[in-house]
């Protein structure tokens, strides 16, 4: 495995190199453009040292949060052991499958739709993220498979090739658009003035449309290597995933379900696309184009089904080629003589029997948990489940319509909590965070108008005071203690 | 002359860097296959520890499968005491054969199957086996490539020079087997 990593990276420097290769020369030419408009010339080392600053600066932004950032664009929240075992088993299974140093952060985004995305540049920092939707419709054997392919992906440094591709090709695309768009706006009428006054029309004028062609040429081709990048590595993951788990049947039964289900993620954007195990945008039948993050569905799961008895990188070499009906393989050559050839595993005995709407309620209900919900058990055995917002001191079970005290104070201070944490970086808050300490604190409002005014008792009723009450105290009809008024 | 000498010390310069590099990698491989066997350790210790719990939980339902547990136990206190590479790999087999018997019975018992307790317990040992295969798997990845390495020239005349050990693979009886005990009438 080890050879392989060592190999990709040569093909990834090469691939950086070629990147960083049209970064600078569109910075150089554009520069030079500029400065020949505006009338000196050899400025171009300038627009190549700004187009550098430019790449260096989204880098050291990506690389001091990168992660962070793209785990909370997400919506991801962190779990620990409790919350779901199962995928936490599955997680340290593949971890240790795949010989990595430290099982990775697990994060489960909420969401419906099937997907699952890995990140972290290196192995001993890096986290996998799963959406809810997944958990709920996937058998054991086939989240192996999920995580196999996400921790593959951490293994052979895919996330990192992909970040600095993805931060070269968008320091192109920025510095392609802030050109046209300023030729566009203010270039016209500053060239004239001073074409003619200064000799080298011609050269000037050959720099530009240079320029231009470059401008709109490189963004494209930027684009091209990042995603043809990007969809070899969706291969060289399926047969590492395929490698891992001795079991190509559990990844390829996952993207059947995910290519079946049509709810598409909320939380996906451009830029994290190529991080998720299938393309978050695309509907059933992706086009294989150029311009795809992912290779199709329905050709991995081919490949990944026709790899036969025993599985290997060879394996799945000869079995793309069948599929795809090329001579050349996906995979590196170093891939292939990297392991030997080793025979498929059974299924788990779960995968057959497993309750699929006993999965869903597990899947909620962690959900729930994680997201701080109240459990609310009714004496007919269901559990209602209320939002850490829930506002009113009474529900009706919706099975046996009884009427059912919330204990209002417990949900406030959960509430409060969630409240002072929406705006911090999404995370397990540290459980049992004392409701008492903002109990025992005497409370004291101060009258902000003459008009109606509305606060929250420390018991969590809502008080409200009318534009009338001149008194300096007001008891609480929920909890009976007194608060003071401060009138103004 | 000068030339000539200047020529042997670059020609003896290279071999012995390249020596080194070897030996290097060797090295590396050695502990990796350390570290893999560790791995497997904890995991095995991890499903000795479990399986006093499984036998405490399944217990109280289970009465008249005393011999079946009682086999579990031993084989377990058994696996706990081997040491070395194919004893513990034999240890394990038995014990793997009598928890396969108890999955088997298991099944006569609605009841202890909607047991919470005992269905995190089952979670627990099925990924803990799963864990122990896995680890196993990695240990031979590593143990093949370093096994490679000693016999393939030209790097055995370095692991000949430093007396490198070839690793034992650990092998537990094929899982067919392993999954349906024979049952006889």
């Amino acid at each position: 495995m080890w050879e392989q990593i060592r190999s990709n990276r040569r093909k990834s420097f090469f691939l950086v190199f070629i990147m960083a290769f049209v970064l600078m020369g569109l910075g150089y030419v554009v520069g030079e453009a500029l400065a020949r408009q505006a009338g000196f010339s050899g400025a171009g080392i300038i627009g190549l040292g700004v187009a550098l600053i430019v790449w260096l600066v989204m880098t050291l932004v990506t690389f001091a949060g990168g992660d962070k950032i793209l785990l909370a664009v997400s919506h991801a929240r962190r779990i620990e052991k409790q919350d779901h075992p199962q995928l936490y088993n599955v997680v340290e299974e593949m971890t240790i499958a795949a010989g990595l140093p430290k099982v990775p952060a697990v994060y489960v985004i909420d969401d419906m739709a099937l997907n699952a995305f890995a990140t972290g540049r290196n192995p001993d920092k890096c986290a996998v993220a799963v959406t809810a939707g997944l958990l709920a419709k996937l058998n054991r054997d086939q989240l192996q498979g999920v995580i196999a392919h996400e921790i593959s992906h951490i293994i052979n440094r895919d996330v990192l090739l992909m970040t600095v591709l993805g931060i070269m090709m968008g320091a192109i695309v920025m510095i392609s658009e802030i050109f046209l768009r300023s030729l566009w706006y203010g270039g016209g009428r500053r060239s004239r003035r001073y074409s003619s006054s200064r000799g080298g029309g011609q050269a000037q004028l050959v720099m530009m449309i240079l320029a231009v062609v470059l401008a709109i040429l490189a963004p494209i081709l930027a684009n091209l290597i990042y995603l043809a990048t990007s969809r070899k590595r969706e291969y060289l993951a399926d047969a590492n995933a395929a490698v891992l788990t001795r079991y190509p049947d559990g990844l390829a039964g996952a993207l059947e379900v995910i290519a079946h289900d049509g709810t598409k993620l909320a939380a996906a954007n451009r830029a994290t696309a190529p991080m998720y195990i299938a393309n978050p945008f695309k509907k059933l039948k992706a086009s294989a184009g150029l311009f795809s993050t992912h290779p199709p569905i329905e050709e991995r799961v081919r490949i990944l089904r026709t790899i036969g008895g025993s599985v290997s990188y060879a394996a799945y070499q000869q079995a793309w080629k069948n599929v795809a009906g090329k001579s050349a393989g996906a995979l590196p050559e170093s891939a292939l003589s990297a392991s030997e050839s080793q025979p498929v595993r059974t299924a788990h005995p779960d995968a057959a029997k497993a309750d699929k709407r006993q999965q869903m309620r597990q899947a909620g209900d962690m959900l729930r948990k994680v997201n701080e919900f109240f459990f609310l058990p009714c004496a007919c055995g269901l559990r209602i489940k209320l939002p850490p917002n829930f506002k009113k001191d009474h529900v009706a079970c919706p099975r046996c319509h009884r009427d059912l005290a919330v204990p209002v104070a417990q949900l406030a201070a959960i509430g409060a909590v969630a409240d002072t944490l929406a705006g911090e970086t999404p995370g397990r808050r540290a459980p049992g965070i004392p409701a008492a300490a903002a109990m025992a604190a005497p409370l004291e409002v101060a009258r902000t108008g003459s008009g109606w005014q509305s606060f929250k008792c420390n018991c969590g009723s809502t008080l409200t005071l009318s534009p009338s009450f001149s008194a300096n105290q007001i008891r609480c009809n929920q909890c009976g203690k007194t608060v003071r008024v401060k009138q103004a | 002359m000068g030339i000539a000498l200047v020529a042997l010390f670059v020609l003896l310069g290279v071999i012995v860097v390249w020596v080194i590099g070897i030996f290097n990698g060797l090295v590396r491989l050695r502990n990796q296959v350390k570290n893999a066997w560790s791995q497997i350790d904890v995991q095995l210790k991890r499903r000795h520890d479990l399986i006093p719990n499984l036998i405490e939980t399944v217990k109280g339902y289970m009465s008249h499968e005393r011999e079946t547990l009682e086999n579990i136990t031993k084989a377990r206190n058994l696996a706990v005491q081997a040491s070395g590479v194919a004893n513990q790999a034999q240890a394990e087999t038995n014990l793997n054969r009598a928890l396969g018997q108890f999955y088997l019975v298991v099944e006569n018992y609605p009841d202890l199957k909607a047991n919470q307790n005992f269905l995190s317990l089952q979670e627990e040992l099925t990924s803990t086996e799963n864990k122990i295969g896995f680890s196993r798997q990695h240990y031979n990845d590593q143990a093949m490539r370093l096994n490679n390495k000693i016999e393939m020239f030209p790097s055995n005349i370095v692991a000949g020079m430093f007396n490198f050990k070839q690793a034992e693979f650990f092998e537990l009886e094929d899982e067919a087997e392993r999954a349906v005990p024979k049952v006889s009438f």
